[in-house]
């Protein structure tokens, strides 16, 4: 693998002879990266296009076609569409009162570090909390009778770290908008509603439309948050692989395989189209 | 996923409102709702932890007061050893990231600049590929790992790819910050070799940027369930669910969590106020 990269990476170099030779000084870490996230996504791909004989073929992936695995496909995409529409929603709003505070005051420091702890606080922890706070049989605040229901129950919880999340990846945008465009607006009559309306929200668009799409990413892959939830049912995707890799009865052999492949794909769907929107993104801001 | 943006990271120059500028009523509006705002958003954030602190002091009896659950973090059979391995993971976490990628980084900032965007979506590459999927490749790899060793703390060979975008992300912000090559380059040409170069010249001069890193690191690792659970390995995470699956309403489930989220929150407390106290000294 570290052979491939070297011949890839056969541009200009500007020290000659010896720029092939400072390359081994990445080697410790293009080794390590090579067993422990290029070796399992290449094995995730290859088991789940070969036969149990170990031959290739391709024909395992029709198990994507069957209406128990596409349930969980849209499960998963129902619930990240839900928690990432709400949480870029709530959190482009909390994102612009922190922007238009002082920029070196306390709200905002506090707001970041916040976010930054928040963003990451998913896991079982979370979903106790909301079982303490609104559970249908002990809550704290109420007895949330819909606190099972799929897909509102999980996704308030998902709105959790998503909003934060949110907040960090959105932030640099509203940041962008400069004041200039604003007074050009109020000096050609304009109101505020039309400033908005004509030039901050097109100009953002963009950018939230990208940080929506990692938001959805980001919630595609949890999966302690709703196991905790709920680890009776399978709704999405992640939680039916863990169901298919620790039991012998499943769909084929290489049913984890298969949908952990899904899964990438999906992921890789929206990561692109997210790049892609970044880009255009930038074209304004900064 | 791309909480990168790292905690103490500093605010960006160009500011869009500056508080002077804006007609006094338009002002008053924007700070009602701002207040609304943080107010909600306040609420919506503190409320579920004020819930779970409050079960966990909550007596035998409804509307009695008890501390009991928090003794029981000490006492709750195999809470303890989740707890003690799950904090040595994270210290080798943290050490095993650094050591891994910042040499890296700096050499490749130095000798192969050709590689560094490549270089750059290989650290930003596991965000791309979820915890659960990862997983389910590596039971191979693990397999053969648990043949010489089968010890929990094995768990970091993973977890140090899980931290790698945002160790990255909090590193290449520190190295961006200063003249990485004349800093080489002068120290160098008096005689340093390569290794006092980056521990005693370019290290020191991001302490900030390494500790963002190492706090990051130490969360995830606090934080993570998919990987322990899924290769049968008791950590911190993995006991609560179990213990949570066996009784749901146990006390020691609600001050645990607590515990360990009071813990973050401390951790991160110290090291941006660490941070914070230095450069303010420099500056």
């Amino acid at each position: 693998m570290a052979a491939a990269v070297t011949t890839a990476g056969a541009r200009p170099r500007r020290a000659g002879h010896l720029s092939s030779l400072s390359f081994i000084g990445t080697i410790p870490f293009l080794g390590y990266v090579g067993v422990f996230l290029l070796l399992p996504t290449g094995i995730v791909i290859w088991n789940a296009v070969r036969s149990p004989a170990g031959q290739f073929d391709p024909g395992a992936l029709k198990l994507l076609g069957n209406p128990a695995v596409r349930s969980y496909f849209t499960g998963s995409i129902e619930l990240c569409a839900v928690s990432s529409v709400i949480g870029a929603v709530l959190g482009a709003i909390l994102a612009y009162a922190v922007a238009s505070g002082n920029p070196s005051g306390v709200i905002r420091r506090l707001s970041l570090a916040g976010s930054g702890v928040l963003a990451q606080f998913g896991g079982v922890t979370l979903a106790f909390a909301f079982n303490a706070a609104i559970g249908p049989s002990n809550g704290f605040l109420l007895h949330a009778g819909w606190y099972y229901n799929f897909p509102w129950g999980i996704g308030l919880i998902y709105v959790y770290f998503e909003v934060p999340l949110m907040v960090l990846v959105f932030l640099p945008a509203i940041d962008g908008l400069k004041i200039q465009w604003r007074e050009a607006t109020e000096n050609l009559g304009g109101s505020t509603y039309q400033y908005w309306r004509h030039v901050g929200i097109p100009l953002l668009t963009p950018a939230f439309i990208g940080s929506t799409l990692l938001l959805f990413a980001n919630a595609l892959s949890a999966y302690a948050t709703i196991q905790a939830w709920e680890n009776q049912i399978s709704y999405t995707v992640p939680q039916q692989i863990y169901i298919a890799i620790n039991s012998e009865v499943g769909l084929a052999s290489n049913e984890g395989d298969i949908l952990a492949l899904g899964m990438v794909v999906l992921v890789a769907i929206v990561m692109t189209l997210y790049v892609l929107l970044q880009r255009r993104a930038a074209r304004w801001l900064r | 996923m791309a909480a990168v943006t790292s905690v103490g990271e500093s605010v960006p120059a160009a500011r869009p409102a500056s508080p002077g500028s804006m007609q006094g009523s338009r002002r008053r509006k924007l700070n009602l709702f701002r207040y609304v705002v943080f107010t909600l958003f306040g609420l919506f954030f503190l409320l579920p932890l004020v819930a779970m602190v409050r079960f966990s002091v909550e007596g035998q009896k409804a509307g009695s007061w008890s501390l009991a659950a928090w003794g029981q973090i000490a006492s709750y059979p195999g809470l303890l050893s989740a707890i003690e391995i799950t904090l040595e993971l994270a210290v080798i976490t943290c050490l095993a990231v650094l050591v891994l990628l910042l040499p890296t980084m700096i050499w490749i900032r130095l000798r192969v600049q050709w590689f560094s965007r490549a270089f750059e979506f290989l650290c930003l590459l596991p965000l791309t590929i979820p915890a659960i999927v990862l997983v389910v490749g590596l039971g191979p790899i693990y397999n053969w790992i648990e043949h010489y060793n089968l010890s929990a703390l094995q768990l970091f060979w993973v977890y140090v790819i899980l931290a790698l975008p945002y160790a990255y992300r909090a590193l290449a912000t520190g190295l961006e910050a200063m003249d990485v090559k004349t800093l080489s380059e002068a120290a160098r040409s008096l005689g340093a070799n390569w290794l006092t170069v980056m521990t005693r010249v370019i290290a020191p001069n991001m302490k900030q940027a390494i500790l963002n890193a190492l706090l990051l690191s130490a969360a995830l690792v606090l934080g993570e369930f998919t990987i322990a659970e899924i290769l049968n390995y008791i950590t911190l995470q993995v006991a609560l669910f179990n213990i949570s699956r066996a009784t749901s309403d146990a006390r020691v489930l609600f001050s645990t969590s607590a515990a360990a989220l009071l813990f973050a929150f401390a951790l991160l407390v110290i090291l941006s106020y660490a941070g914070r106290r230095r450069s303010r000294r420099r500056g």
